[in-house]
């Protein structure tokens, strides 16, 4: 049988982080009373017109900035038609024929053969950045025969992030949609958090025999968790692979991933291809943006977005954290990604390292190993850690000076995890987990343990 | 060029119109040719005008501030049906029936 090449791509919808919505000012928050978050634009009663949110902008660019693309100075708005009830104006603004940023990069590692020992890495194109209105919310009640719709969310700014085709499975597309994530949080531009509906993630699945031209591909949606949207790329990887040796062929069709089933199963309403008749939004002209270089000289700065501006005052993205952990304190690539997943791990054990004679070297696995299993046993984040750096720094100490063994240091700890308010040093006392630095002492111990065992003795030196 | 009954049906899907008698087919085959006159000017190498503007305007730039939403209670007076502060909807999209199980003044066409 000849071997099949799956190919994965990913269409990102990220809730920008803003106080208000793209085009009005009705507030963004998650969790609120039914269509209490609405103004008249966001319910599309006519005669409201669309007005653009500046941070938005800011936003956008900075994400296409972090992803090395290039930023259009002039990106257009146009509509795009659909019929569904939580799309109040019948159309969706979006950014169709020239958006706000193209052809960019995203590197990102993996583990080769489940071992955190080597490293790959990996890069996907991103084909463009856009801005675009979600839509508002349907609840579906199958039982009253109805759908209940909430415009809360209808209007709030998304930047929709396109990875070309250049995966090949479910772990590197999960890969790749973490790094992004870290990245949106780092930069702020949204917090990308998946079970809250503020990162989405719909993936293009096909695959085809070398040489030849690629597959029929189909659309997975409705994957809520990174460890989902793997799933649902292998599974419907394997669905398409299935079909085609047992003869059959792959129509190009949006399937829905159950997680409870664990498989992808066809979207109903969805009927054939949609034509959805784009045009440019008439109430909006061209974005224009800004350089140093073709900054105009009379405008309202308020009015105005330079891309330099932004560009100079990126926060440090994850990448180069990483390489900057690893260089100054001779850790692994490997334990400054773990750093870096868990949200104030990374300051956590710099702290540590500061407050310790310790090599950092022998603190990673500190953290690494005993601090963050115990975390993740109790489902507690790093800022819940009962035990704060200053406490692990002054064990580490007492480690480090020798003047406990590595087991009692973890004795101590497991004392420590109690919260007690007890210092390292108390509980070594009071279990008496000190190390005998006195030889004196040590010979008496000796001799006792040996005139108790005198039988033994004989025995062993006679033979 | 007469529109094909294939493109009025699916212009009837797409924007929810009735077409209803011949008159108004023949309104729609006047408009196009309307609009077709627009190929009768040599576009070749012209960028197409997105705003009589051109590059004299951005767009303005709202502030990131809350100032409006907050009227659940004017919203619900334009709901026909509601329940609890939603609005109410069809379970999904009421397919448009296919061109044959329709009453539309197309089929005989």
């Amino acid at each position: 049988l000849a071997p099949w090449i799956p190919v994965v791509g990913l269409e990102i919808h990220a809730q920008i982080s803003s106080n208000s919505k793209l085009f009005s000012g009705s507030q963004v928050q998650f969790a609120a009373p039914p269509n209490s978050l609405v103004s008249f634009f966001d319910a599309s009663l006519p005669g409201t017109l669309p007005v653009l949110n500046r941070r938005c902008v800011e936003a956008a660019v900075m994400t296409g900035l972090a992803l090395n693309c290039s930023i259009n100075k002039k990106s257009l708005f146009d509509r795009k038609h659909y019929f569904y009830a939580d799309l109040p104006a019948g159309y969706q603004i979006t950014q169709q024929r020239v958006p706000i940023a193209v052809n960019g990069s995203l590197s990102y590692s993996l583990c080769i053969d489940n071992k955190m020992s080597q490293m790959v890495t990996k890069t996907v194109r991103i084909k463009q950045i856009q801005l675009e209105q979600d839509s508002g919310k349907s609840l579906h009640d199958d039982t009253r025969s109805q759908t209940l719709v909430d415009l809360n969310r209808a209007g709030v700014g998304l930047m929709e992030v396109v990875m070309e085709p250049d995966m090949c499975c479910g772990e590197e597309a999960a890969a790749a949609v973490r790094e992004l994530q870290l990245i949106l949080q780092t930069l702020g531009s949204s917090q990308a958090i998946m079970a809250e509906g503020q990162l989405r993630v719909d993936a293009n699945v096909s695959v085809h025999h070398p040489g030849e031209p690629y597959g029929v591909r189909t659309e997975v949606k409705n994957i809520n968790s990174i460890r989902f949207l793997a799933k649902a790329i292998d599974y419907e990887i394997q669905r398409q692979i299935e079909e085609l040796e047992n003869g059959g062929t792959i129509l190009n069709e949006t399937r829905a991933f159950d997680s409870k089933l664990g498989f992808t199963v066809p979207m109903r309403d969805k009927e054939g291809k949609q034509d959805y008749r784009f045009m440019p939004e008439p109430n909006l002209p061209p974005l224009i943006l800004y350089d140093t270089k073709s900054l105009p000289a009379n405008m309202n700065h308020q009015q105005v977005i330079n891309i330099d501006w932004i560009h100079e005052r990126l926060p440090e993205l994850p990448s180069v954290k990483r390489e900057k952990l690893v260089e100054q304190y001779g850790i692994l690539p490997e334990h400054s990604f773990t750093l870096l997943n868990e949200d104030g791990l990374a300051e956590f054990f710099e702290s540590v390292v500061k407050q310790t004679q310790m090599k950092p070297k022998k603190v990673i696995g500190w953290i690494l190993n005993d601090l963050l299993s115990y975390l993740k046993q109790h489902s507690l984040t790093v800022k819940e850690s009962p035990v704060s750096t200053f406490l692990l720094a002054d064990l580490l100490n007492l480690l480090e000076n020798k003047e406990i063994s590595s087991t009692a240091a973890k004795q101590v700890l497991a004392e420590l995890w109690k919260g007690e308010g007890k210092t390292p040093l108390e509980i070594v006392k009071e279990q008496k987990l000190e190390l005998l630095q006195d030889q004196k002492e040590l010979e008496q111990i000796c001799q006792a343990v040996i005139d108790g065992q005198e039988n033994e003795v004989i025995i062993m030196v006679l033979g | 060029q007469k529109v094909s009954v294939e493109v009025l049906d699916h212009l009837e899907h797409l924007a929810l119109v009735d077409f209803r008698d011949s008159e108004g087919v023949e309104r729609l085959q006047k408009a196009i040719q309307f609009a077709d006159q627009l190929h009768e000017v040599n576009t070749d190498g012209v960028e197409p005008m997105d705003s009589v503007l051109e590059d004299r305007w951005c767009l303005y730039l709202r502030d990131d501030d809350v100032t409006e939403g907050n009227c659940t209670k004017e919203l619900m007076e334009n709901a026909r049906e509601k329940v609890e502060e939603y609005f109410v909807a069809p379970p999904g999209n009421i397919p448009l029936p296919k061109l044959e199980e329709r009453e539309t003044f197309l089929q005989g066409s």
